[in-house]
């Protein structure tokens, strides 16, 4: 049976309508983007128009990167709850026995997660931005436009996003417990965050070949985890919570 | 619930034609050290209401779950739907049947509606607001459709849940333990339905521990425990399982009850089970023929001076013959 955006589209619609009612979801994701605002925002504020140079460039380099732990903190929690979530509550099951693959369920609940994780992100970004812009003083403002973290950051965003998310997942198709899964997955998404800090802070020197070269490794581990996700989403282990003894495994092929 | 108030009679069982609708042959699931599934084989014809009874632990789900293409089997061959069980036609076979587990799993922050449409979609089906509502109409849901499962009472999350499984016109609908938590009215309601699903040509492969269900609603039913302890119309494993007898009271006990009973056409023997010289006699006579021999015990009982209070064939349920079997086994495992 053939991959069908039909299967994908209806995950994603439950999902979302899903994510519109849970107070806790709405909730968590609406602190954080908000914490990883005000902070940077203030500090960029709080710069006077006498501060040296290096001081100017490190609250800016501050700036522009807490923003980016948005999109690997909120989809990292949400996509922790996906598989064990609907397990604890005993919807898996049934969603199991009907002909979705597990790559279709996969991609459904990433995307779902995705979508609104990039887009918050972004926003958040963007009013970050447009606040320097408007509030700061002339050389704040001038420095936050110029900066090579600035673009850097719209590429990674989704990147980050897209890691924190299929890490999460499979976490959360072998973990057995919410709480469990949802810290697991936060540390998780943290080894490419710790990554662009180094460049952010000039640990690692932040050229064009370096972003480039660790943007394309994420974006190829991002293409690839749907697929070695879907090896860890076994409906047997879901099931009953043990592994399969034999060969016959549906898993395989796609099933 | 919409249907006829009355559950339509049972249709003579007949043997599994050719093309089965489940075909099961030496099935065996083993969890670790555990086997849950023994070398189980039967098969189940289409349009048949097959039920799976045995106590709990007996390997009834998970023998629905490796029909269902949920876990795989250990060991052991099946034909569900026309299909082979196995990686390649594990799909293909899921969209052929539905299975309604004991919880209902519905989503409790979407209405009604929304959970069936989510499930429409998955099995990719067209005209997916008239296939939601006739499914809704059939379980007596149309009025609640846009009320959040969450705020359904457990009865009506259940029937729900049966109007999820009845979505993609399914071959083979697996339900396990459909009346759970209902009430008796809703439960009737549930039995017409299935009765009705049989009337399509739908075979349903009912597990229950309700064995009034299962003696009502099944052709045919299949006794579990880990391994399959038998198989038949329940008639039929009454036949097998119990001697044929006859049960006689009278007023008082006889005086010489060996010369009464024994030489008479078809009684094989007897027993009394009141012992006692005072007050109503009772007696079991083991017979071959009971309407062969009821004739000639009266006539018996009459020449020797009984009075007579009645002379019956003791009707044994399936539940005598869950026990039976279910303790022998537990019996044999002590």
């Amino acid at each position: 049976m053939s991959m069908s955006a039909t299967r994908i589209g209806a995950v994603i619609r439950k999902e979302l309508a899903e994510f519109r009612r849970n107070r806790f979801i709405l909730t968590t994701t609406a602190v954080f983007p908000i914490v990883f605002l005000v902070s940077p925002t203030a500090q960029i504020l709080a710069i006077k128009t006498t501060a040296l140079s290096t001081v100017l460039e490190r609250r800016v380099e501050t700036g522009l990167f807490l923003p980016l732990l948005i999109p690997v903190f909120v989809p990292a929690i949400l996509a922790a709850y996906a598989v064990v979530g609907e397990r604890e509550q005993g919807t898996l099951e049934p969603v199991l026995t009907t002909p979705v693959s597990r790559v279709e369920f996969l991609l459904g609940k990433a995307a779902a997660i995705f979508l609104p994780a990039i887009g918050i992100s972004y926003l958040m970004f963007g009013v970050f931005v447009a606040i320097t812009q408007f509030a700061a003083t002339p050389a704040v403002a001038t420095a936050v436009l110029h900066a090579p973290q600035l673009p850097a950051a719209l590429v990674f965003i989704p990147l980050l996003a897209a890691w924190a998310i299929w890490v999460g997942l499979a976490i959360s198709a072998r973990a057995t417990d919410t709480r469990v899964a949802q810290q697991l997955s936060i540390l998780g998404s943290l080894p490419p965050v710790a990554l662009t800090a180094l460049m952010s802070f000039d640990v690692i020197s932040p050229t064009f070949t370096v972003a480039a070269a660790l943007a394309g490794g994420l974006l190829v581990i991002d293409v690839l985890a749907c697929f070695a996700v879907a090896q860890v989403f076994d409906r047997e282990r879901l099931i009953t919570g043990t592994k399969p003894t034999t060969e016959q495994q549906y898993r395989v092929r796609g099933a | 619930m919409s249907g006829s108030s009355s559950i339509p009679t049972r249709p003579p069982a007949a043997a599994p034609p050719e093309a089965a609708a489940i075909e099961v042959s030496h099935l065996t699931k083993v969890f670790g050290s555990r086997t849950a599934v023994a070398d189980v084989s039967f098969s189940v014809a289409r349009g048949e209401v097959f039920g799976f009874l045995g106590p709990n632990g007996a390997g009834k789900t998970t023998t629905v779950r490796i029909l269902g293409t949920l876990i795989a089997p250990t060991s052991g061959t099946a034909v569900v739907a026309g299909l082979p069980l196995g990686p390649a036609s594990a799909a293909e076979i899921r969209q052929r049947i539905s299975i309604m587990p004991e919880a209902p799993g519905l989503y409790r922050r979407l209405t009604v509606t929304e959970n069936l449409d989510y499930f429409a979609r998955l099995y990719g089906l067209r005209r997916r607001e008239q296939r939601i509502s006739e499914a809704l109409t059939a379980v007596g849901l149309g009025d609640r459709a846009h009320d959040l499962t969450g705020s359904l009472s457990k009865g009506l999350r259940q029937r729900a849940a049966l109007a999820r499984s009845l979505l993609n016109d399914p071959a083979v609908m697996f339900l396990d333990e459909p009346t759970s938590g209902l009430d008796p009215v809703a439960s009737h309601e549930v039995h017409v339905l299935i009765a009705s699903l049989r009337d399509r040509g739908v075979t349903v492969f009912l597990t229950t521990h309700r064995l009034d269900e299962a003696e009502r609603l099944c052709d045919r039913v299949a006794i579990m425990s880990t391994q399959l302890r038998t198989i038949g119309r329940p008639d039929e494993l009454r036949e097998a399982l119990f001697s044929r007898s006859l049960a006689v009271a009278t007023a008082a006990p006889l005086d010489q009850p060996d010369q009464v009973f024994t030489g008479l056409p078809s009684v094989q023997g007897w027993h009394t089970t009141s012992p006692t010289a005072n007050g109503p006699a009772n007696y079991v006579l083991t017979v071959t023929d009971p309407a062969q021999a009821a004739p000639a015990v009266t006539r018996s009982l009459v020449a020797a001076g009984a009075d007579v209070l009645s002379i019956a064939e003791p009707q044994h349920t399936l539940e005598d013959v869950y026990l039976e079997l279910v303790e022998d086994t537990e019996g044999r495992t002590r």
